[in-house]
């Protein structure tokens, strides 16, 4: 269903601005040296200028911190109070980038295994993605290595192309977007012919070849390479918690008082408690054993399982580890030696 | 609206069984009769048992499907949420979300021998299928039980264990490790891969089953394989840790394998595929 339009500079401005009147609208915004998602009521708060915000766009759909019911204790037993999907909130996401929209079909894939989330489920068909291509890139990125690319339409509704004149190329893609159309359809200009839209897109070179990475994996299970790689991992949990994907999850009840609610919060496989039996057995004992876990789920497990990578490239993980690790680097080596 | 697959029914403990110091059985039956009547399981599938303030843990259910309208459950006293169940009394509520994970083929197994070997704190998921079975005992040719546990003291269901003992329709053999016997201790003495090697119940159309501590079902399977089992016919259940029950918290699977989705139950041909991550 993808219709081509163009949304002029002087039209973005007003096309936030009309959205905010019916819906929250969000968008990466700059903090000093972060840039995060943000609530935002005027396109002129939204960052320019940055590859991609420090933390994906996951928590739209997948909060940290998620209410599962709560809960009142009284001297007559407990009484439990489901929460209510009603007061899950429509939302617009601008900017998000080509590759976190991707990665919410692999967060999709996971949470509608039998049973399907219902939480997860309505979030994220209440949150509408208008994607920005990206213009540029680093280092890390390496979505195109795994079948990404900067100008992905993947998981967005609409993908915003930014031109040279500052204009955007407009791909609308789902019924959301055409949604998103209908609330300001004169700022979307009808085109005629191609309007190029890979010109201004950012290079991303190939790291390594996929073709035959999951056998290659599954190859490597009993060799060395993740105990040697992991050697310097401390266990910090920041690679799995600025993913797009990883959504690895601790339960726990929070009580003050006589009342308290259940809540699911992101936890992360690198974690050694993450694992550890009440005997003190741990079936992932060794950090190695916990990045092997990392690897595998992402590039065998998930696509034999769920038929979806849990990984798209977008090099967080890699930019935010303390000590270095890189996961597109670990991958290249396991493919050259196996 | 379906029903919000982390919201607990709530339970009251009906029941509290003290099994053996620190391990209780507990009675579980629902406060709302809709739920009651909606409810099912199949033996060998597990559940989420929480203490409303202090959080969740994973039990088997021990009792059998064959019995309505209540769930057991086993548990030792040893963490946060364990402490906090032990510490509840008659009547109070709890949550309870379940079932879940697969079940012991008991169908497959009709007109075959049973051999059921449990240690220690395992015998709560045995304990499911073994009632189960007798109460279908036409269902099954002879049924055997090994049990055994650290000490007299530590063997659990006790007031189960002489019911089985005294049934002409069931083979009871029981051991406590060497050390654990007391003067009156009229079972076996020594570790339960020892005393199966002893008895050696025949493999000829005939299934065993396996629960315990992983050391002792890496040195029952071997005895087992002696006598003849083929690895399709050795059942065990596997226990990971776990938090959601239904394969999303990314917890309990051993390579591609989930324990929550794909097991608890499997056969040690099954086991013998997968890596050593359990």
């Amino acid at each position: 269903m993808s219709k081509i339009k163009k949304l002029s500079k002087e039209s973005f401005p007003l096309l936030i601005k009309k959205i905010s009147e019916t819906q929250h609208v969000y968008g990466p915004v700059s903090q000093g040296k972060r840039i995060s998602y943000q609530r935002i009521s005027s396109a002129d708060e939204l960052a320019s200028d940055f590859i991609i915000p420090d933390m994906s766009a996951k928590s739209f759909v997948f909060p940290k911190i998620e209410k599962l019911f709560s809960y009142t204790k009284n001297k007559d037993g407990v009484e439990v109070q489901d929460i209510n999907l009603d007061n899950i909130p429509h939302r617009v996401v601008v900017g998000i980038r080509p590759c976190d929209a991707a990665g919410m079909e692999s967060l999709k894939a996971i949470f509608s295994w039998d049973p399907s989330d219902p939480i997860f489920e309505t979030r994220l068909k209440r949150t509408t993605f208008i994607g920005l291509a990206c213009n540029q890139a680093d280092d890390y990125c390496f979505c195109t290595s795994l079948g990404g690319s900067p100008g992905d339409t993947k998981g967005s509704d609409i993908l915003l192309t930014k031109t040279d004149t500052g204009d955007y190329i407009a791909e609308i893609l789902t019924s959301k977007g055409e949604k998103i159309v209908t609330l300001a359809p004169d700022l979307f200009q009808d085109v005629e012919g191609d309007l190029q839209k890979e010109k201004f897109l950012a290079n991303v070179p190939k790291r390594f070849d996929n073709s035959d990475l999951q056998n290659k994996i599954n190859a490597a299970f009993n060799t060395d390479v993740f105990d040697e790689y992991a050697m310097r991992c401390m266990g910090c949990s920041a690679c799995a918690f600025v993913c797009p994907i990883c959504a690895c999850f601790d339960i726990q009840d929070e009580t003050k008082g006589s009342k308290g609610q259940r809540v699911r919060l992101w936890d992360s496989c690198g974690a050694k408690l993450f694992t550890l039996h009440t005997s003190g057995h741990n079936p992932r004992e060794t950090q190695g054993a916990r990045w092997r876990q990392r690897l595998m789920h992402k590039f065998s497990y998930m696509p034999e399982r769920l038929e979806v990578r849990g990984c798209v490239g977008c090099g967080r993980c890699s930019r935010r580890c303390p000590v270095d690790m890189n996961i597109a680097e670990s991958l290249n080596q396991l493919i050259i030696d196996n | 609206m379906e029903r919000n697959i982390y919201l607990p029914y709530r339970m009251k403990v009906a029941k509290i069984t003290e099994e053996a110091p620190a391990v209780r059985t507990f009675r579980l039956e629902f406060l709302d009769p809709a739920e009651a009547e909606n409810f099912s399981f199949k033996t060998g599938q597990f559940a989420e048992y929480s203490v409303f303030g202090e959080g969740e843990s994973t039990f088997c259910i021990a009792s059998p499907h064959t019995r309505k309208g209540y769930v057991e459950c086993t548990f030792r006293q040893v963490g946060r949420v364990t402490t906090a169940l032990s510490n509840l009394e008659e009547g109070d509520t709890v949550g309870f979300r379940g079932p879940y994970g697969n079940t012991f083929p008991i169908d497959e197994w009709k007109g075959k021998n049973l051999v059921f070997i449990a240690g220690g704190i395992a015998l709560p998921p045995m304990r499911s299928v073994i009632w189960t079975c007798l109460d279908n005992r036409k269902d099954y040719k002879d049924i055997s039980i090994f049990y055994g546990a650290k000490t007299v003291n530590d063997l659990v269901y006790k007031h189960e264990l002489k019911e089985w003992e005294e049934r002409p329709d069931v083979n009871l053999y029981q051991t406590v490790d060497p050390g654990g016997e007391t003067p009156e201790w009229k079972g076996e003495v020594g570790f339960v891969p020892t005393i199966v090697e002893k008895i050696a119940p025949s493999a000829e159309n005939t299934i065993a089953v396996v629960c315990g501590p992983p050391i002792m079902i890496k040195n029952t399977f071997p005895v087992l394989q002696k006598l003849g089992f083929k690895d399709e016919n050795i059942y065990t259940t596997l226990e990971n840790r776990m938090k959601c029950g239904f394969g999303k918290c990314g917890r309990c699977n051993v390579g591609k394998t989930y324990v929550c989705k794909d097991g608890p139950v499997f056969t040690a041909a099954q086991l013998a595929e997968l890596p050593n991550e359990y």
